[in-house]
């Protein structure tokens, strides 16, 4: 419990950045949702089809819904040109706003039906014009509807703000998360509790605003409206942009990265740097987020660079992968690629070693002769990705099941026996933890998956941070990875990123690369 | 009639449809000032439809309704509506408004704060005590909300007094009270009222001229004196003949209740 509380505390700079992302996504909800609700109450087909889109919009998970905006604002770069953001707030704010939609839209719309018939015909009757009904009328009759419907969005807002931690936007998500990667509980339950607090918060400002505004009672609904504002212009202060020179690092969401970002800004605030940390990203979002600028450094992994960025399918090797992917970053975006970090992150197949012996498999060529009556366990984004269909298709696998597993939770699947076989990565530390076989890849179908460290274009020409990074290249060994990523992931005697990170510069200041 | 008052209000030729329904079928007609017109006829007879026609709450399709001498599609609709009364069976009071802002709305809008001793005096007028000025419409009974739609009605002084089945809504005691004291203003402000209403015995008791309205047309235009006397053509008579009946079967009755004593 102290745990949590202690972490608790360290996220007021989250916290504030939750509560200004969903203030603002509710405040454009409700100035899109308030015109739209009058149009719809003057019009039903208006009301059919605004309704019906809230609806349409409703049944995106909301997960989805913020990474689709991504695309949808990288297309629209033609339009705004390049300096328009595809990360970050701004996605997070239109998602966020499009879901807080409905229930504003449909209070407001019931409540006008469920205005009595006699005092709109009475608002017509005394003489009042189309404002004046709206203003005298309309509007104080529906204030309480309309006030519970952004109550709810207020609720699914702050809720569904803890996802835009995936599309880079710093929230409560953040510690969620990583907690939940690393199998650190207490950072998961700190962050839940966190924006469940401030839901419920937010839930009761609200409700007394909107009883305020059912009894008529107007210094209830203004005192508690400058309350909520305050705490909201509060968040803004906190969040004040105070500095503009940070160096921030992108970092997807696992053990490794988490643990790499921090050995990276560690080095760097001893280079006297200021460092931010935008943890949790979408593997897909981390190498635009790096050449649009959204971040400054990032680390990727050559394999993963030349399926998805490259939209390569053949297999050079190993140091024609890594020299290509150079040159193609440098004269596409004029990225720079600091260089290999000295281990391979190689997507592998695993087994249980028994499991392995009894069924006497060695290979992925053994493999494909039993996979008929075998279960496969996959890190979520593995079976839709290009490399296992190159390796699927090399060895002709084809299995009995294949179940998605979040990468924390596939190591348990495969020794509870939930899966025969999983993809594992070679430098994660639980490979030789639980004692797992790798299946040897003997047609090479798995490409190379060297760990590199990418700097944006800009920062690309601070000379001083790019030799203050310098020492990294080649210095770190697959067994101190694998050391390093299995104190953070093991249950007992757990570090954080930030300790691992430090106890792995201290091994390589110990054995300095040859 | 033996000189021509002046003509408050004209529909000339005025026809309206809904949906294909003939609502009015070209009509014409003349309101003088100072009269009160009811306006009576069966559900869907049309005669709710030629009363809008007049605060433009639905326009003719064909013909112009004159008041006042100018069409009433001359003036944006708000300004001519300030210009009239209306009573309606909804009564429709401002439930968020007390009292005194349901009957000050007229003014407010035409952008005159009403006084309080003018609210006093529109109570008093609708037999209703000052203090009733700061209580809240659900506060009150349907005869008492009715009397505050009818003195928000009459806050702007209007000329002419529109009512659609103003008092469908009420029990026969509220009826008949709410009935006489707004006979009673019409003749102490000098008000032309229309009142549309399906009830016969009501209209031959407060009216001085009877239209009666069957489908989309007006087939008797009598006094009450008239219509008891058989006149205005079978439709009309045969709403008469309800009330009449009626009077008839109760003054049999009571001899009866007399003998039984």
């Amino acid at each position: 419990m102290n745990e949590i509380l202690t972490i608790m505390a360290g996220l007021g700079d989250k916290l504030s950045a939750h509560i200004l992302l969903a203030a603002s996504a509710l405040a454009l909800g409700i100035s899109v949702a308030l015109p739209l609700a009058v149009w719809a109450s003057r019009s039903p087909s208006v009301a059919r089809i605004v309704l019906g889109f809230a609806s349409l919009i409703q049944t995106i998970p909301a997960l989805a819904l913020l990474a689709l905006f991504f695309p949808i604002l990288l297309s629209l770069r033609a339009v705004f040109g390049d300096g328009l953001p595809t990360l970050g707030f701004l996605p997070a704010l239109l998602a966020l706003a499009l879901y807080a939609l409905l229930p504003i839209l449909r209070n407001t719309v019931t409540a006008r039906e469920q205005m009595a018939g006699g005092v709109l015909e009475a608002a017509d009757g005394v003489g009042m014009t189309g404002w004046q009904k709206l203003r005298l009328v309309e509007a104080p009759l529906a204030a309480p509807y309309i006030m519970a419907g952004i109550r709810t969005a207020a609720v699914w807002t702050i809720g569904a703000a803890t996802l835009s931690t995936t599309i880079g936007q710093p929230s409560l998500g953040d510690p969620i998360f990583a907690g939940l990667q690393t199998q650190n509980w207490a950072l998961v339950l700190a962050g839940c509790i966190a924006s469940a607090a401030l839901a419920m918060i937010a839930d009761a400002l609200l409700g007394t605003i909107e009883r305020g505004f059912a009894q008529r009672k107007r210094w209830m609904v203004w005192g508690w409206m400058v309350l909520a504002l305050a705490g909201i212009a509060a968040a803004g202060y906190a969040q004040r942009p105070n500095d503009e020179n940070s160096i921030v690092i992108g970092a997807k969401n696992f053990s490794e990265q988490y643990i790499l970002a921090r050995l990276i800004g560690q080095r760097l605030e001893n280079a006297g740097y200021s460092v931010e940390y935008r943890n949790g990203l979408g593997s897909a979002v981390v190498h635009e987020a790096l050449t649009s600028g959204a971040i400054d450094i990032s680390i990727d992994y050559t394999g993963t660079l030349w399926t998805n960025q490259l939209k390569r399918e053949d297999n050079p090797g190993r140091e024609a992968m890594y020299n290509q992917l150079v040159k193609w970053e440098r004269e596409t975006s004029g990225t720079l690629v600091l260089g290999r970090l000295g281990f391979e992150n190689a997507y592998a197949l695993a087994m249980r070693e028994d499991r392995a012996a009894q069924l006497g498999i060695e290979t992925m060529d053994d493999l494909a002769r039993q996979a008929p009556r075998l279960t496969i366990g996959g890190d979520v984004e593995f079976f839709e990705r290009p490399e296992w269909i190159a390796v699927r298709e090399a060895y002709g696998l084809k299995f009995d099941r294949q179940r998605n597993f979040t990468s924390t939770f596939m190591y348990d699947a495969l020794t509870g026996g939930e899966a025969d076989v999983i993809s594992a990565y070679t430098s994660d530390g639980r490979v030789a933890a639980d004692r797992l076989r790798v299946l040897e890849d003997t047609r090479g179908a798995f490409p190379s998956y060297d760990a590199l460290v990418l700097i944006s274009p800009e920062t690309a020409q601070d000379q001083r941070l790019v030799q203050a990074l310098m020492p990294l290249v080649g210095a770190i060994s697959v067994e101190d990875m694998r050391e390093a990523n299995f104190a953070v992931d093991r249950l007992e005697d757990k570090k954080s990123p930030a300790e691992a990170a430090r106890e792995l510069a201290n091994k390589i200041a110990a054995e300095p690369p040859p | 009639m033996d000189q021509d008052p002046a003509p408050l209000l004209r529909f000339e030729n005025v026809s309206k449809s809904f949906a294909g329904t003939v609502a009015v079928s070209a009509t014409n007609c003349v309101i003088t000032q100072d009269s009160f017109v009811a306006l009576v006829g069966a559900s869907g007879s049309g005669k709710s439809t030629l009363l809008k026609m007049v605060n433009r709450l639905g326009d003719p399709d064909g013909g112009r309704v004159i008041f006042e001498g100018s069409d009433v599609r001359d003036a944006p609709p708000a300004a001519l509506r300030r210009r009239m009364g209306y009573v309606f069976q909804g009564v429709g009071l401002f439930p968020h408004m007390t009292v005194a802002e349901n009957i000050g709305i007229g003014p407010r809008l035409a952008g005159v704060k009403a006084t309080t001793s003018r609210i006093s005096e529109l109570l008093e007028l609708v037999e209703l005590e000052p203090e009733y000025a700061q209580r809240m419409p659900h506060e009150l009974s349907g005869g008492q909300r009715q009397r505050i739609g009818v003195a928000r009605a009459l806050a702007g002084d209007p000329h002419l007094l529109l009512m659609d089945e103003p008092f469908g809504a009420l029990d026969p005691v509220t009826r008949d009270g709410l009935g006489k004291s707004v006979r009673a203003l019409h003749g102490r402000l000098g008000l032309t009222t229309i009142m549309v209403t399906h009830d016969m015995a009501e209209a031959l008791l407060l009216a001085d001229r009877v239209l009666v309205m069957d489908s989309g047309q007006i087939v008797a235009d009598e006094t009450p004196q008239a219509l008891l006397a058989g006149k205005g053509g079978d439709i009309a008579q045969a709403l008469v003949a309800v009330p009449r009946e009626q009077a008839r079967a109760l003054a049999k009755l009571a001899p009866d209740i007399g003998a039984a004593r």
